[in-house]
C-alpha cells in the first residue's frame, strides 16, 4: 500500500494494525528521548494549500520523532494563478526528493489526482481534502474511542457513537463513518435535514434529527465544527436556533451514559455546537486527541515509509 | 462531370445492397446495379460490408472561435466533424465575442465556408452577452448571410421565465426555435456533479437533477401557451425524457437532443477524481442512461447532438474543482450510438439516421442536409464499417483538444468515408482535405 | 532436521543461567531482565521465574520485561515493515540497572545491536549483559554473549529455529537445512 488518501483504502485488518502500531508508538512520548531513527534520510514534504497549523504541527512531529526530514509547504489554494498549479508543484517536489507528500487542499480529490498522476513517485498522504476525507483524523478519533471504551476483540464492535453537526461539508464525518463501521461500531449521523447530503442514506449509519432521544445511547458524542457562514448559505435560520436543537450543553452532557466520552476535532467554535462547559468536563477527550493525533501519524507514516515497497508486508 | 465517384458495394440504412454515382456535388444514381453512362469514368471507392448514410448533423458544438482559438478553431472542427462522420454542424453562441449580432455570426458563418470541409452553421445568442436579461437582436441574425434560426444561450441557462416567454414568441416570425440549456442557476451554484450517492461520497458539490427538469417543465408549458417551438439541449435525466414525453403527448411542439457521452457514462467516473468527466449537465446515474436509450429508441428524444466541447490541457489537468466543464464528442459520436443503441438492439441504422441526420436537419431548417440517399440530393455522404473496431487516442485526434472521456476505449463502427457536397474530406478513415476555399 | 536441544536440554540450560546470571551480578536486587519478542520474551519470563525461585522470592520481586527493536533494525528498508511487538519496561526501569537482554537464538549480531539501541534511548543502564538460548555462529558485529545455553556450530545455509511450549506446545530446539530454491 503505497498511499493513505480515503479509509475506503483499509480493510479492517489494516485498520487496526495501525492502531496497534499507534499504541506502541504512543510510549515514545513517554521516553526521555523522544526519537526513533525508522525514518532516517527520509524527505517527507508537508503542502498545505489549506492553513493548519494544528495538523500540520501534528504531521511534522510525527515525521521527526521518526527522524525524517521535514520541509513545510504551504500554498493559498491557487485556482486564479496558473503558475501555482498542482501539478507545477507536484513536480518540483518530485525533483526534490520527497519520500512522501502530506497534502492538505480545499478540492475534493486533489489527493487522488496527484497519487494517480505521474507527477509523484513517493507516497501521499491526505491530510484533508475539501469535503472529501480527512483518515488520520478518523484513526486518531478511532483510537481515542478505543482507548477509553474498547472492547476485548480490539475493535470497536458493540459501541453506539453519534456524530453531530455539518455533516454534508464534513470530511472528519466521512471519514468516521467508514472507519468507525469498519471496526464494528454502530454510527449514528445527528444533524438538521439541510446539513445532511443527499444520499446519505446509502452510508453505513443511522440519521437522525432528534439529538435529545439518541444522546443517552451513546458511547461516544463527537461534535463536529459549524461554521457562522452555513446562515448565510440557508442551511439553518440563526445560531440560536442551532445551538438549541444540535448544540451540545450542560442539560444534555446530563443525559448521557456515565462511561461516554465527548469529542471534537478541533477547532470548536465555543458557544455554537459546544459549550465551554463541555468542552473542558471531565468526559471531553478532546486535548488527548491531539496528543493522540502524533502517535497515529508516526503509525502511518512509519507502516507506510519504513519499508521496502517490494515485499508483502503488514499493510498488504 | 466534374469530381465523379462511385460508392460499390456498401448498404443503405434500411439495408438494400446500393452503389452510389456521385457527380458535380450531387448524387445522381442509386441502384444494386448502375446504369449511368458516365459510372465507368468515376473514380471507384469500394466500400463493401459499409453502410452509406446521409451525412450527420450536428445541432450543438462549441467550435470557440471566435476568442478561444487555443482550444479551437472552426477549421480544426470542422476536420473533427469530418472524421466524425458530419457534414453540417451548428456552432453554439458562446464566443468571445458573443456571437449575438450579425456580425459575429456572419463571421463565423465565413469562416466556416473558407473551412470548406463542412456546413458550419451559427447558433444566435437568445440574450445580448448570454446575460438572460436583454432580448439579443434575433431579427438581425436571422436576415443575416447566416441565416440563423437557432437560437440558444448554452452554456447559460435563459433562467428567467418572462425572457424566455418573449423570446418563444418573438422567434415566431421568423420560425426560429429556442434552444434552451436547462440549469436553474441557484440550485446549481459551485455544482461539480450530479447529486446522489457518489457525489455525498466524493464531498463534491451536488448538481440536482430537478434542476434541469424544472426549467424543461416551465419550459414546456410556457411553449404550449404561446404556441411557439422549444428545442431542449443536452437532456440527461429520466425525468426530462418523462416531461418531455407528457409534453409531445399534449401535442407541445418540443424537440430534444441527447449527447453520446450521455447514452454511455455515468456519475460514477468522477470516483477517479478525473476531471475529463466533468461536463455540464453532469453525468448521470444507470438509470437515467437507461431512460434516455429508451427515450432516443421511441422518438421522445428526437435527435443526437454531440455538445462538441474542447478544452487546453491547462483547463482539465488540475483539480475538479477548478477545472472546466466539457468533452469533445464529433469524432467518437457516432460509434457510441452504435455501441449503445445498434448493438444493443435498441435501434435500427434507419432510425439512426432519423435521429443523427434527417430530423436535426428538419428541426435546423437546413434543407440541403438530412435527405435520404437518392438521386438529385446533395452528396453528404458518411460511409462507417459497423464492423471495424478502432481505439480512441486522445493523442490522434483531429480537434485541437485532447478532452475525450474515451481515451483508449475500444468502440465499434470506423467511418470510412465523408463526403461533403460531393467532395471527400475522409477516405479510408483519415482525412484527405484539410482546407478548402468555399464551394468548388 | 534434527533436533539440537529436546526440552530437557533446554530446561537444565535455563536453570544454569539463572544461576550465572545470580553468580554473576551478586543477586537479583539490581538486574532488569528484558525479553527481546516474541520467544526471547517468553524466555526472559522464564528465567524471571527461576530466578525468583533460586532465592525463595516472589516472581513479582524480579523486574522483568520486554523490549521491542523493530524500529531500530538496519535492515528495515530491505523488507515490507513489520508490525510491533510491545515494549513493557518493569516499573523498577533501567536507570543505573543491571539489564540482561534475553534472546532464543544469536547469530549476526544485528538484533543485539538494535537492542542497545532502543535501550540507549530509554536511559542508561549501569550494565547492560547478553542471555541466549542459542549461539549459531556468524557473527557480523563485535558483540558477545554473557551468558549461552548452548553453542551450536551451523553452516549459514541451516536454520535454527526455538519451539517453546507457550507458542508451539513444545520445547525443542531443531536444525534445518535451507530448501535450495
Amino acid at each position: 500500500m503505497r498511499h493513505l488518501l480515503s479509509i475506503s483504502d483499509l480493510d479492517k485488518n489494516q485498520a487496526l494494525s495501525i492502531l496497534d502500531t499507534a499504541l506502541e508508538l504512543a510510549r515514545i512520548s513517554d521516553a526521555p528521548v523522544k526519537k526513533l531513527p525508522t525514518l532516517r534520510g527520509r524527505t517527507i514534504v508537508n503542502l498545505f494549500y489549506e492553513d493548519s497549523t494544528r495538523t500540520r504541527i501534528s504531521f511534522e512531529a510525527a515525521a521527526k520523532r521518526l527522524s525524517a526530514d521535514v520541509i513545510n509547504f504551504s500554498a493559498k489554494d491557487s485556482s486564479v494563478s496558473k503558475g501555482e498549479s498542482l501539478k507545477d508543484t507536484a513536480q518540483t517536489l518530485q525533483a526534490m526528493g520527497a519520500d512522501a507528500v502530506i497534502i492538505r487542499h480545499s478540492a475534493s480529490g486533489a489527493p487522488r489526482w496527484l497519487a494517480d498522476s505521474e507527477w509523484i513517485s513517493g507516497s501521499v498522504i491526505n491530510a484533508g481534502d475539501g469535503t472529501h476525507e480527512h483518515p488520520t483524523q478518523a484513526l486518531l478519533d478511532a483510537f481515542t474511542i478505543r482507548k477509553h471504551l474498547g472492547s476485548s476483540t480490539g475493535d470497536l464492535q458493540g459501541l453506539h457513537i453519534g456524530i453531530v453537526g455539518d455533516i454534508l461539508h464534513s470530511r472528519v464525518a466521512r471519514s468516521n463513518v467508514l472507519l468507525l463501521s469498519l471496526l464494528g461500531a454502530q454510527v449514528s449521523l445527528i444533524a438538521p435535514p439541510t446539513l445532511l447530503p443527499v444520499g446519505v442514506e446509502s452510508w453505513p449509519a443511522k440519521i437522525s434529527y432528534d439529538f435529545d432521544s439518541v444522546l443517552p445511547h451513546l458511547d461516544a458524542v463527537m461534535m463536529l465544527r459549524v461554521q457562522q457562514e452555513r446562515m448565510q448559505d440557508l442551511f439553518f435560520p440563526t445560531a440560536r436556533e442551532y445551538s438549541h436543537f444540535f448544540g451540545l450543553n450542560r442539560d444534555r452532557m446530563a443525559l448521557m451514559k456515565k462511561s461516554a466520552i465527548i469529542m471534537h476535532p478541533g477547532p470548536m467554535n465555543r458557544g455554537l455546537e459546544i459549550t465551554a462547559e463541555c468542552a473542558d468536563s471531565a468526559r471531553s477527550v478532546i486535548v488527548e486527541q491531539v496528543a493522540n493525533g502524533v502517535s497515529v501519524r508516526m503509525a502511518v507514516l512509519y507502516l507506510l515509509l519504513a519499508g521496502s515497497t517490494q515485499e508483502q508486508g503488514v499493510l498488504q | 462531370m466534374k469530381n465523379a465517384y462511385l460508392l460499390s458495394g456498401g448498404t443503405l440504412a434500411d439495408g438494400k445492397r446500393a452503389d452510389v454515382f456521385i457527380a458535380d456535388g450531387v448524387i445522381v444514381e442509386v441502384a444494386d446495379v448502375l446504369k449511368h453512362p458516365e459510372v465507368a469514368l468515376a473514380k471507384k471507392i469500394d466500400v463493401t460490408g459499409c453502410k452509406v448514410l446521409p451525412g450527420l448533423v450536428d445541432l450543438h458544438t462549441h467550435l470557440r472561435e471566435p476568442g478561444r482559438e487555443e482550444s479551437e478553431t472552426v477549421l480544426s472542427a470542422s476536420r473533427a466533424a469530418a472524421k466524425g462522420g458530419y457534414t453540417a454542424v451548428s456552432a453554439m453562441a458562446n464566443t468571445f465575442p458573443v456571437a449575438d449580432t450579425a456580425g459575429v455570426v456572419e463571421q463565423v458563418y465565413r469562416l466556416g465556408q473558407s473551412a470548406g470541409i463542412c456546413d458550419v452553421f451559427p447558433i444566435g445568442a437568445v440574450t445580448q452577452g448570454l446575460a438572460g436579461k436583454q432580448l439579443a437582436e434575433l431579427g438581425a441574425m436571422a436576415q443575416s448571410s447566416a441565416r440563423v434560426r437557432i437560437f440558444s444561450d448554452d452554456g447559460n441557462c435563459v433562467f428567467d421565465p418572462m425572457v424566455m416567454r418573449r423570446a418563444l414568441e418573438y422567434v415566431k416570425q421568423f420560425d426560429g426555435v429556442i434552444a434552451q440549456h436547462a440549469q436553474e442557476p441557484t440550485l446549481t451554484q459551485g455544482s461539480q456533479m450530479n447529486e446522489g450517492v457518489v457525489s455525498s461520497k466524493l464531498g463534491l458539490k451536488g448538481w440536482p437533477a430537478v434542476a434541469e427538469e424544472a426549467i424543461i417543465a416551465r419550459d414546456v408549458l410556457l411553449a404550449d401557451h404561446v404556441k411557439s417551438r422549444l428545442h431542449v439541449c443536452h437532456v440527461t435525466t429520466a425525468g426530462g425524457v418523462e416531461i418531455i414525453r407528457w409534453a409531445k403527448a399534449r401535442g407541445i411542439n418540443v424537440s430534444a437532443e441527447v449527447t453520446p457521452h450521455h447514452l454511455l457514462l455515468t456519475d460514477e467516473m468522477a470516483q477517479t477524481y478525473n476531471p475529463v468527466f466533468k461536463v455540464n449537465p453532469p453525468l448521470r446515474t444507470q438509470g437515467d442512461v437507461e431512460a434516455l436509450r429508451e427515450g432516443l429508441a421511441d422518438g421522445t428524444i428526437d435527435i443526437v447532438a454531440t455538445d462538441h466541447a474542447p478544452h487546453p490541457a491547462e483547463d482539465k489537468e488540475c483539480e475538479w474543482q477548478n477545472a472546466a466543464f466539457g468533452m469533445i464528442g464529433l469524432e467518437s459520436a457516432l460509434s457510441i450510438v452504435q455501441k449503445t443503441m445498434i448493438d444493443s438492439s435498441l435501434m435500427t441504422w434507419e432510425t439512426l439516421v432519423e435521429r443523427m441526420s434527417i430530423a436535426p436537419a428538419r428541426i435546423a431548417g437546413y434543407f440541403d442536409h438530412g435527405r435520404a440517399i437518392a438521386a438529385g440530393v446533395s452528396a453528404h455522404i458518411t460511409v462507417i464499417d459497423p464492423s471495424r473496431n478502432w481505439r480512441v487516442d486522445r493523442d490522434l485526434v483531429a480537434s485541437r483538444s485532447k478532452n475525450t472521456p474515451f481515451h483508449g476505449m475500444d468502440l465499434p463502427g470506423c467511418v470510412v468515408a465523408t463526403f461533403f457536397r460531393g467532395i471527400p474530406t475522409v477516405v479510408d478513415s483519415k482525412l484527405v482535405r484539410l482546407s478548402g476555399s468555399g464551394s468548388e | 532436521m534434527s533436533v539440537a536441544m529436546p526440552a530437557v536440554d533446554i530446561s537444565r540450560a535455563l536453570t544454569r543461567i539463572a544461576h550465572e546470571i545470580l553468580e554473576r551480578n551478586g543477586g537479583a536486587q539490581s538486574i532488569t531482565l528484558l525479553g527481546i519478542p516474541t520467544r526471547g520474551a517468553h524466555l526472559a519470563r522464564r528465567l524471571a521465574q527461576s530466578i525468583a525461585t533460586i532465592e525463595g522470592v516472589p516472581t513479582t520481586d524480579i523486574a522483568s520485561g520486554t523490549l521491542d527493536i523493530t524500529m531500530h533494525r538496519d535492515d528495515l528498508r530491505m523488507r515490507a515493515p513489520r508490525a510491533l511487538m510491545p515494549t513493557v519496561i518493569p516499573p523498577a526501569g533501567i536507570q543505573g540497572r543491571h539489564v540482561i537482554l534475553v534472546d532464543d537464538v544469536f547469530f549476526s549480531g544485528r538484533t543485539i545491536r538494535a537492542a542497545l539501541d532502543a535501550l540507549g534511548e530509554l536511559g542508561r543502564p549501569k550494565s547492560v549483559q547478553l542471555a541466549v538460548l542459542v549461539d549459531r555462529g556468524h557473527r557480523e558485529l563485535p558483540i558477545r554473549a554473557d551468558f549461552v545455553g548452548k553453542n551450536l556450530p551451523t553452516s549459514r545455509t541451516q536454520s535454527v529455529k526455538v519451539h517453546l511450549m507457550e507458542l508451539d506446545g513444545v520445547d525443542e530446539v531443531i536444525i534445518e537445512e535451507e530448501v535450495q530454491g
